[in-house]
């Protein structure tokens, strides 16, 4: 069971997506869990062949619980031919110790006193000999049970039937905590900035005259694809502050702010957002905004994100003055574009205006930085195409 | 008899229902007991013996074979202000004067709206083993249990049979007491300052820990056996004598089956329907959670009980039966 962000404590199975037998890529997805953000596809960190899983349909687990067994000896072919093919991987099995795959609960005769005593003291009953009548478990055995120090198991959930949306509820307490966290401890340090993006809506409108409506960028993926450039300038903005200090990230991955109706927020990652073309950060921009409001994102979307953008200028507001997401070290806000008088080469013309933020950490900067580079960001969001 | 009455010492079941009975009528001048044979007679079971020659023909009646007409002569007496015990020769012929039960004893004070009460005690015999053949050897208690408005006891102790009478007598509505015919002639010490017991408790006869059997009636002594001899291989069996078996004492019986974990009822009534069922249900509604093994239950066989002695002994429980219920429920 990954962890998937410093305040997940465990996960609820709720689908399967290989079956034993099947071949496994990193990065392919195994199954899907349920957290307090949502139903979340899991994906593996080694390829290999499915072995068998080790954690039923809707239990409860912890995180760092093995959840399956892949092995790695009988590693998967490689992905791509084209590729040299890598020296073999050497013969391990990716698998933490488990305790043996638990009968299904509902074949075990135990009598309800053992069921109570077995709940209370946390006994996987899959694990006692019975010595009632039947042979089925009686309070005596799960007494024994106790006193030799069984394995404890999780309390079990039936399972779902499929997967439920967030729980939105207690996403709000984990937003609650994070952001009482960051109040907390991340002295703040807040910058806001006005920028003439006439030009690049201009380009955009351009742009997407010759496009079918499914294919249209939006400005929101200039903005995102502007930031990940500016931050390749500016690493100090982009990784997390841990065990005091500064851990700037090689990778980019922005993470981007989505409310989900009802109350819920996350901000899931557009991995490698530096790295990917512009119709390419529009592509994944609308299958997160999709998955998300449905309650469906990847561990990874969650636990990666290096810095987060929130573009609150989607709700009309001019500016955004935003909290830190620790123990990321930045954060920016976009205000709605308006057409505003400008002095544009002496003249006072109207002009497409918005309004960026930056709210950083001044643990690891401070305002001179940030400053430098929130112009960075404004000068890179004007010129779309050459992004 | 007044020596027994007065000192400690050796008596039956049947001198301590009579005991009681005279101490009733020596007690309330308004208190008499009618039945079929009771006066000359002395009663079938001879409970009643000498009663007539010492209170006389007024307060000891005989009366006609015709238990529907006794019954409501004892219903309307106890309207009008007196505190009749009537003796109904055996529950196998109160199906006769289950009218006079059901429909008036049981329901008047409701009827009434609260203006009349039926402070009537009914005495009847029950049970079989006396080789009385299909139509005399019923256990119907289970039957009445079924019914609001009165209260049903069995008493399976000397001490139960001299001072449950006096209890019932107070009581503003009507009480059946079923004295099962096994049990006349069992014998025993009493403390002579016996007296007046309550009838809204059961009661733990035997203290165990591994499980509870739950009786009443001439099955207690079966059951008392059955947990004497269990004991010798280690089984600690807790035996709880119903006493009442409407109301049930549910407090009771609870908290045995959560101490225990387990259950085994014996009854002498037929298992269908039978206030075992009733008993084996409330353990389910109220000590599920509590319970290590499914309830077991002792009835008898469900058939007409028969005439010839080894089969009759087959149809009814027997500590036997008792034992391997025991055996089923704990698994060993």
């Amino acid at each position: 069971m990954p962890s998937l962000g410093s305040d997940m404590e465990k996960g609820t199975l709720v689908e399967w997506m290989k079956k034993p037998g099947d071949t496994v890529r990193n990065g392919d997805v195994v199954a899907v869990i349920e957290t307090e953000k949502g139903a979340i596809e899991i994906e593996a960190f080694e390829s290999g062949i499915f072995e068998r899983a080790l954690v039923e349909l809707g239990q409860t687990v912890p995180v760092g619980t093995a959840i399956a067994i892949i092995d790695g000896a009988r590693a998967a072919p490689a992905p791509e031919p084209v590729r040299p093919a890598p020296a073999p991987p050497p013969p391990a099995r990716v698998a933490v110790v488990a305790p043996a795959p638990p009968r299904p609960t509902a074949e075990i005769k135990a009598s309800p006193a053992a069921r109570k005593l077995a709940e209370e003291r946390g006994i996987d009953l899959a694990t006692i000999k019975g010595s009632g009548p039947e042979g089925s478990i009686v309070y005596v055995d799960v007494e024994n049970a106790v006193a030799k120090g069984a394995i404890a198991v999780e309390k079990r959930e039936p399972p779902k039937k499929k997967p439920a949306g967030p729980d939105l509820a207690a996403m709000q307490t984990i937003i609650a905590a994070a952001t009482a966290r960051s109040k907390r401890e991340i002295p703040h340090y807040y910058l806001t900035h006005e920028v003439d993006i006439t030009d690049a809506l201009t380009w955009l409108a351009k742009t997407n005259a010759k496009r079918t409506p499914d294919r249209r960028l939006l400005p929101a993926a200039v903005l995102l694809k502007a930031l990940a450039a500016a931050l390749r300038k500016h690493p100090e903005f982009n990784g997390f502050y841990e065990k005091n200090a500064f851990h700037a990230s090689e990778r980019i991955h922005v993470g981007v702010a989505i409310a989900i109706r009802g109350g819920g927020l996350v901000a899931p990652a557009i991995h490698d957002t530096d790295k990917l073309p512009l119709d390419e950060v529009m592509d994944r921009l609308r299958d997160l905004v999709a998955r998300v409001r449905v309650g469906r994102f990847r561990s990874s979307e969650i636990a990666d994100p290096t810095i987060t953008l929130t573009s609150l200028g989607e709700r009309g507001v001019d500016a955004v003055v935003p909290v830190i997401y620790p123990p990321q070290v930045a954060i920016v806000g976009t205000g709605t574009p308006r057409k505003r008088p400008w002095i544009v080469a002496g003249k006072v013309k109207a002009r497409d205006v918005i309004t960026i933020s930056l709210a950083g950490d001044h643990r690891v900067g401070n305002g001179h930085r940030g400053a430098l580079f929130l112009a960075e960001w404004a000068t890179l969001m004007q010129q779309p195409e050459l992004l | 008899m007044n020596e027994r009455a007065t000192s400690q010492g050796t008596l039956t079941y049947r001198e301590a229902v009579r005991a009681a009975i005279r101490e009733a009528l020596q007690r309330d001048p308004h208190t008499f007991l009618m039945g079929e044979d009771v006066g000359r007679y002395g009663g079938c079971y001879a409970v009643s013996k000498g009663l007539l020659d010492e209170f006389g023909p007024e307060r000891i009646r005989d009366t006609p074979l015709s238990e529907s007409g006794f019954v409501g002569a004892g219903i309307g007496a106890a309207m009008g202000g007196m505190r009749p015990i009537v003796e109904v020769m055996t529950c196998n012929f109160s199906l006769l004067c289950l009218d006079q039960i059901m429909n008036n004893a049981a329901t008047i004070r409701h009827m009434s709206g609260g203006q009349f009460s039926v402070p009537l005690v009914i005495r009847m015999a029950t049970g079989a083993g006396r080789q009385l053949a299909a139509q005399h050897s019923h256990s119907l208690e289970g039957w009445y249990a079924h019914i609001p408005g009165i209260r049903i006891v069995a008493p399976a102790t000397l001490e139960d049979a001299r001072g449950m009478l006096s209890t019932a007598l107070e009581d503003p509505d009507p009480v059946l007491i079923f004295e099962n015919v096994m049990l006349y002639n069992m014998s025993g010490s009493m403390d002579a300052t016996a007296g007046a017991v309550d009838i809204d408790r059961a009661a733990v006869r035997r203290s165990g820990r591994d499980v509870s059997v739950i009786t009443y009636g001439g099955s207690l002594w079966k059951s008392l056996e059955a947990a004497a001899a269990l004991a010798k291989s280690g089984i600690d069996v807790e035996v709880i004598d119903l006493r009442t078996l409407r109301p049930l004492d549910d407090a009771t019986i609870m908290q045995s089956v959560r101490k225990t974990k387990r259950a085994v009822i014996v009854d002498e009534g037929w298992r269908s329907g039978s206030i075992s069922a009733e008993i084996t249900t409330r353990i389910v509604e109220q000590a599920f959670w509590s319970l290590d093994a499914p309830i077991a239950r002792v009835c008898t066989e469900e058939v007409p009980i028969p005439y010839p002695k080894h089969l009759e002994d087959a149809a009814l429980p027997s500590p036997q039966k008792i034992e391997a219920a025991v055996h089923q429920v704990l698994g060993r």
